[in-house]
């Protein structure tokens, strides 16, 4: 990637996140008053990564909608949503797990294995 | 004195060791994305957090405008405004403005929570030494992963593809099972972006942006107050 494409975008990136950090720590010392704006807050997380997982991590294997660019992998498959049903097997095994309270280290290697496992199936029965 | 410096460094090891494996798989995800692995190493050195960056590299990855990025970047962090303000309550006179300019850098979920759990107050040396492992093995782990995303079969590479929504899963959906309004923030959220993805053309940055500011105002509106969310 070229920099003049790729150092606006990191720095938009580093600024605007260093920010977010720095300013609530050094100007603002005393307690939000708004339980509106306290209880927004704590609800962000949760929303902007529930809407960052769906539906992205169905598209983390590889799969497009226009069916364009493939992984290698699952070329000749008589399967052609291959990588979509193995991010989908994926997203059972990690949702599963994360459910139960396993560690992030636990859930993520657990998805990874399930992808892995279910790539290997497509490749024994969809040939 | 010098001792609050290794504590702090100590209580670092198992945060670093953990986001050693999640870098990695943002190392690979961004070397998909069309990036070197310097460039992907130095994403890692100056931004320090992981949702932020992976939306980051699929925005550049679409070449999105730089207001779309920025209030992204916002959204997406904004999670770090209310960390700083619960930890700028618990440090000691030795973190003055300086000192807290400099933490800032650094002040991710796992370091918040580690300085947040410790007894009365924390000072300098010992939130200097906790940053320490962390950022190196933020780093380390993603220039691994970025030299690895170019090493590795394609088979692999798109099975370690998810490691980064597991890693979202399993902070998520354990609140979720504890509290009825995270468990609808999550629903909601994750509902609202999956119609907006298949129904309309509105880019990654603004879905994430438009379902994490309604869905959150809508809950706050609900379910105010301490208890609500965890």
């Amino acid at each position: 990637m070229s920099w003049q494409v790729y150092l606006p975008y990191v720095l938009v990136m580093a600024v605007v996140t260093y920010l977010v950090r720095a300013v609530p720590l050094t100007l603002v010392r005393k307690p939000i008053r708004s339980t509106f704006f306290r209880s927004f807050l704590r609800y962000v997380p949760y929303a902007v990564l529930a809407a960052m997982t769906f539906p992205d991590v169905l598209f983390s294997t590889g799969y497009t909608l226009s069916g364009s660019s493939l992984p290698a992998w699952s070329a000749g498959l008589t399967l052609p949503w291959a990588p979509l049903l193995c991010a989908a097997v994926g997203l059972l095994a990690g949702t599963l797990f994360a459910w139960r309270g396993k560690s992030l280290l636990t859930v993520a290697v657990v998805s990874c294995a399930a992808v892995a496992a279910a790539q290997g199936c497509c490749l024994l029965f969809f040939r | 004195m010098q001792h609050e410096f290794r504590t702090g460094l100590r209580h670092g090891v198992a945060i670093g060791l953990g986001y050693l494996s999640v870098s990695f798989a943002f190392g690979i995800t961004a070397v998909a994305a069309g990036m070197t692995p310097f460039q992907a190493l130095l994403i890692s050195m100056t931004n320090v957090t992981s949702a932020g960056q992976l939306a980051g590299v699929s925005l550049i990855a679409a070449a999105a405008p730089l207001t779309e990025m920025a209030l992204t970047q916002f959204t997406i962090n904004l999670r770090y405004a209310l960390m700083s303000l619960s930890l700028s309550q618990k440090l000691d006179g030795s973190m003055g403005w300086l000192q807290r300019l400099i933490f800032a850098f650094c002040n991710t979920d796992e370091i918040f929570a580690v300085a947040s759990s410790q007894p009365g107050t924390v000072g300098k040396r010992y939130l200097y030494g906790l940053m320490v492992m962390p950022w190196l093995g933020w780093s380390l782990g993603t220039i691994l992963g970025a030299a690895a995303g170019s090493l590795l079969p394609e088979f692999v590479r798109t099975a370690l593809g998810i490691a980064i929504y597991g890693m979202f899963l399993a902070i998520i959906l354990p609140p979720a099972r504890r509290s009825l309004p995270v468990r609808l923030a999550v629903v909601l959220a994750g509902g609202m972006s999956i119609a907006l993805f298949f129904l309309t053309g509105i880019g990654g940055g603004y879905r994430i942006i438009l379902c994490g500011v309604t869905v959150s105002a809508l809950l706050a509106w609900l379910f105010p107050g301490e208890e609500a969310a965890p």
